[in-house]
């Protein structure tokens, strides 16, 4: 550990933009807290068109767990490589965490258009449309986390590792793991009471 | 290409057609003047583009006065329809306009006065009374109200183009889906609210972050004044509810344009969960506009009672409690769901128990002014008309928060009558006592008090006008937005005694618009210097406009009151210390933020109409947008020492 490391550490404790990020994290909480109190109310509202054990894979939610839970854990090596000055490996952690969440979206994206295609569409039942809503909110804050990683990419490559870029790196590190931890609770609550 | 845009939606009824006539007009009128005068560049280099606070502030003001007259008129018309709608006279409006008009009403009070006017406060008084140059993000500032400014443009064009929605200002369903609202009304709506609702949430993230982050050394939490830290807890509301605003409404979208049965009669769609999510959000809303209103009274009381706050221990806790409970008490907007006894006792007895900070504030405010040598400005007039309405109002909430008593007076005109005494009593006094008080402060010259006075008592009189008949007619069994009222009822005498209030209002806000008037004329005569109203807190403290920076240098605080204890020290005879100036640090003016509302109003307009290819443009707009601000570094400028010592010597040496 050299003495770039403290430097920055130091200079964002008790940073304010990284305390705002916290706040956001807590309004985005109360969001998603409305959809799962929403997903809560609606899931009994099947209609006959397909109940969540019906239609639910564990194999593929626990595999989508396991993608993030991994981009989660590349998500912090980069932020390590960084306090370390160390461009190369941020970049690369940063890539690793990109294809993990590719994939995530990818494995998703396919759930959802098999779904359509076996005629569980969200227009079927009040499930589903808050099934669709509930996951699909989350995915499109990891899409979203994708572009924000590129583009950070992008400014790590041009400008080196400053107390800015790790201020960004950080602050998107708090957002990954927290998308990381709205999924265990997806995972829980939808998948595993699903099809228990 | 369009989308369901037609001709058709620019042809109205000719009430409507006046409407729409008025908006074309004002905004040619406003853009010929400002071309006629040449003040294009100084519109956009000084106002638009600006990052500062305190004109932020002014922006977010004028915006809500503006709304508040649009707002009023939609009033207006609904008590003369009421007035006259009687018997064989179906009056002027038809049902549908009628409907469209008490929406655009509420939602206009509420988000487009109410909620401006007290980010204008906050963005004026906040940064001055913690001793702060600016807002934690400047940047993010300006895009918050260009945001608000964005959604109060769409509810304004809903006026030529096309039509409001027809639902009342909480758009329930199922009467907002698709299946009984198949017009653009309700996505006027939503939209507008969407955009301006994210505005919202970002200020409230930014002024947390500002009073928690942001104080001069020395201001800890318990020497805040009490505006600052109703700010804290009102913004602590807004984080906390206006993403559930966010999430409903984005169901209720999901619904209408997806075919999606969150809120549907059939599939599972549950109209009462829309109900239970909007109030979840919208009882926390009143709280958010009504707790900076008593940080106001809380700033002018003890001024000009000259005497310090009593009670500000009790005045911190009973705003944290208020912050507390007003989440514990959203299903008394609707006992008659058929929650059951227990539920319903749970939150009349939660609502209940709210009275008791708001009481304690209360107690606090008239012990403050005991013994104390009371000066009779405005202000003050003000303050002693809020609490007589306000204690009114607040004993109908009691009363209605019994459940049964509230079976028979829900949707009842006592309740609109409770809630416009709170709302007008509780924040509208308030926000004109605050723009009486702090208007030298931010603009260098008093108001005219004479037409101050006129202006007061004409409001208090129309108000009661207006609204004790309504108490009358709730408890006679009149439900709210009639557009017909039968003669055998014996009502409509109450009916043409409110449209009389209104009038008497009409006239009130015409003295205040007079008042501005005469005061910006004869401003010379009125000039005044720091400390107007000897006054007790920092912002007091700096020149009256202050300069870009506020402080020049950031001051150290010993206790509550700051700016009064600076004044003990001063009489005592410590001589302030030569200040010793340094360079700031300000943020650089940017039109982003005009852009990003820019865009976002292109692609509320198109979501509305459903031109599918300018809302995906717009939205691809905000994200290049915001991606290529973030490579810009060049964000500030400096503001060198001898430049401040050469600004603060020409302030100081201003002929008052």
């Amino acid at each position: 550990m050299n003495r770039e490391h403290k430097t920055n550490v130091k200079e964002l404790s008790g940073d304010k933009v990284i305390f705002g990020l916290w706040l956001y994290i807590l309004s985005d909480c109360v969001l998603f807290a409305a959809l799962f109190a929403t997903y809560a109310v609606q899931h009994t509202q099947i209609f006959g068109a397909g109940s969540p054990d019906q239609l639910f894979s564990l194999s593929n939610a626990l595999t989508e767990t396991l993608l993030l839970l991994t981009s989660s854990f590349t998500c912090g090596l980069a932020v390590l490589a960084a306090y370390a000055n160390k461009k190369g490996l941020t970049l690369a952690a940063l890539g690793a965490t990109l294809v993990l969440g590719l994939s995530f979206v990818a494995m998703e994206l396919t759930e959802f258009s098999k779904l359509l295609s076996d005629g569980h569409g969200w227009q079927q039942s009040a499930f589903l449309s808050s099934f669709f809503t509930l996951v699909g909110t989350h995915g499109l804050h990891i899409t979203l986390g994708m572009l924000w990683m590129l583009v950070l990419m992008v400014h790590i490559y041009m400008r080196g590792i400053s107390t800015g870029n790790t201020r960004k790196l950080l602050t998107f590190s708090i957002f990954w793991h927290f998308l990381d931890i709205i999924w265990i609770f997806i995972f829980t609550f939808v998948y595993l009471f699903g099809l228990m | 290409m369009f989308g369901l845009l037609t001709l058709q939606a620019f042809l109205h009824g000719p009430i409507e057609t006046g409407g729409q006539l008025a908006v074309v007009l004002g905004v040619l009128a406003v853009l010929g003047l400002i071309t006629y005068f040449k003040r294009w560049k100084w519109l956009f280099g000084e106002w638009i583009t600006s990052l500062d606070a305190k004109k932020i502030g002014i922006m977010y003001i004028i915006l809500s006065i503006v709304m508040l007259l649009r707002g009023f008129s939609d009033a207006l018309l609904l008590r003369g329809q009421q007035a006259v709608a009687v018997g064989a006279g179906s009056g002027y409006l038809a049902p549908d306009h009628f409907a469209q008009i008490f929406t655009a009403h509420g939602v206009i009070m509420i988000f487009f006065v109410a909620m401006p006017f007290m980010f204008g406060f906050l963005n004026l008084i906040v940064p001055l009374q913690i001793g702060a140059r600016d807002v934690a993000y400047p940047f993010l500032n300006s895009v918050s109200f260009w945001l608000t400014a964005a959604g109060a443009m769409l509810i304004n064009l809903s006026l030529v183009i096309g039509q409001f929605a027809a639902t009342g200002w909480l758009a329930y369903p199922p009467l907002s889906e698709l299946q009984y609202s198949p017009g653009v009304g309700v996505d006027y709506y939503i939209w507008a609210l969407q955009i301006a609702g994210i505005g919202t949430l970002l200020s409230g993230i930014n002024f947390l972050v500002t009073i928690i982050k942001m104080r001069a050394p020395g201001m800890k939490l318990m020497r805040m004044p009490i505006f600052v830290w109703t700010a804290l807890g009102s913004m602590s509301l807004v984080v906390f509810a206006f993403p559930i605003l966010t999430a409903t409404l984005a169901m209720l979208s999901l619904d209408r344009y997806l075919g999606m049965h969150f809120f549907t009669t059939n599939l599972g769609g549950n109209a009462m969960l829309y109900v239970n999510l909007i109030w979840a959000w919208g009882h926390p809303e009143v709280y958010i506009l009504v707790l900076p209103c008593f940080g106001i009274f809380s700033e002018i009381v003890p001024v000009f009672s000259q005497k310090r706050l009593f009670g500000y221990v009790s005045m911190v806790i009973a705003t944290m409690s208020i912050v507390f409970l007003s989440f514990m008490v959203w299903a008394h907007h609707f006992f008659t769901m058929g929650a059951g006894a227990d539920v319903n006792a749970f939150f009349g007895i939660m609502t209940a128990v709210i009275s008791i900070p708001t009481g304690v504030k209360i107690f606090n405010w008239l012990f403050t002014m005991f013994r104390g040598r009371i000066i009779f400005t405005t202000p003050m007039l003000w303050f002693m008309g809020f609490l007589v309405t306000f204690t009114i109002g607040g004993m109908a909430g009691v009363l209605l928060s019994i459940p049964g008593a509230d079976f028979q007076l829900h949707n009842s005109l006592f309740l609109v009558a409770h809630f416009h005494t709170m709302i007008i009593g509780g924040v509208l006094f308030n926000f004109f006592a605050g723009f009486t008080y702090w208007f030298p402060k931010v603009f260098g010259f008093k108001l005219n008090e004479r037409l101050g006075t006129w202006a007061f008592w004409l409001w208090i009189t129309g108000f009661s006008t207006a609204f004790i008949p309504l108490y009358v007619l709730g408890i006679m069994g009149a439900t709210r937005r009639l557009d017909y009222v039968d003669p055998l009822s014996g009502w409509h005498i109450l009916f043409v005694v409110a449209a009389i209030g209104a009038c008497i209002i009409g006239l009130a806000i015409l003295c205040q618009v007079a008042q501005v008037v005469v005061s910006i004329r004869q401003r010379n005569q009125n000039r005044v210097g720091n400390d107007p109203w000897n006054g007790r807190t920092l912002e007091w403290a700096l020149p009256s406009p202050p300069p870009v920076y506020n402080f020049a240098v950031i001051p150290h605080v010993r206790g509550r009151d700051a700016f009064w204890m600076q004044k003990e020290a001063a009489a005592k005879g410590h001589a302030p210390k030569e200040p010793v100036y340094e360079d700031i640090e300000m943020p650089k003016n940017s039109l982003v933020g005009f852009f990003i509302a820019g865009f976002s109003f292109a692609f509320g307009f198109g979501m509305i109409w459903h031109i599918w290819w300018l809302a995906a443009l717009g939205i691809a707009a905000i994200v290049v947008t915001i991606i290529a601000r973030s490579f810009n570094e060049d964000i500030e400028y400096t503001i060198t020492a001898a430049e401040v010592a050469a600004t603060e010597h020409r302030l100081s040496h201003k002929t008052v």
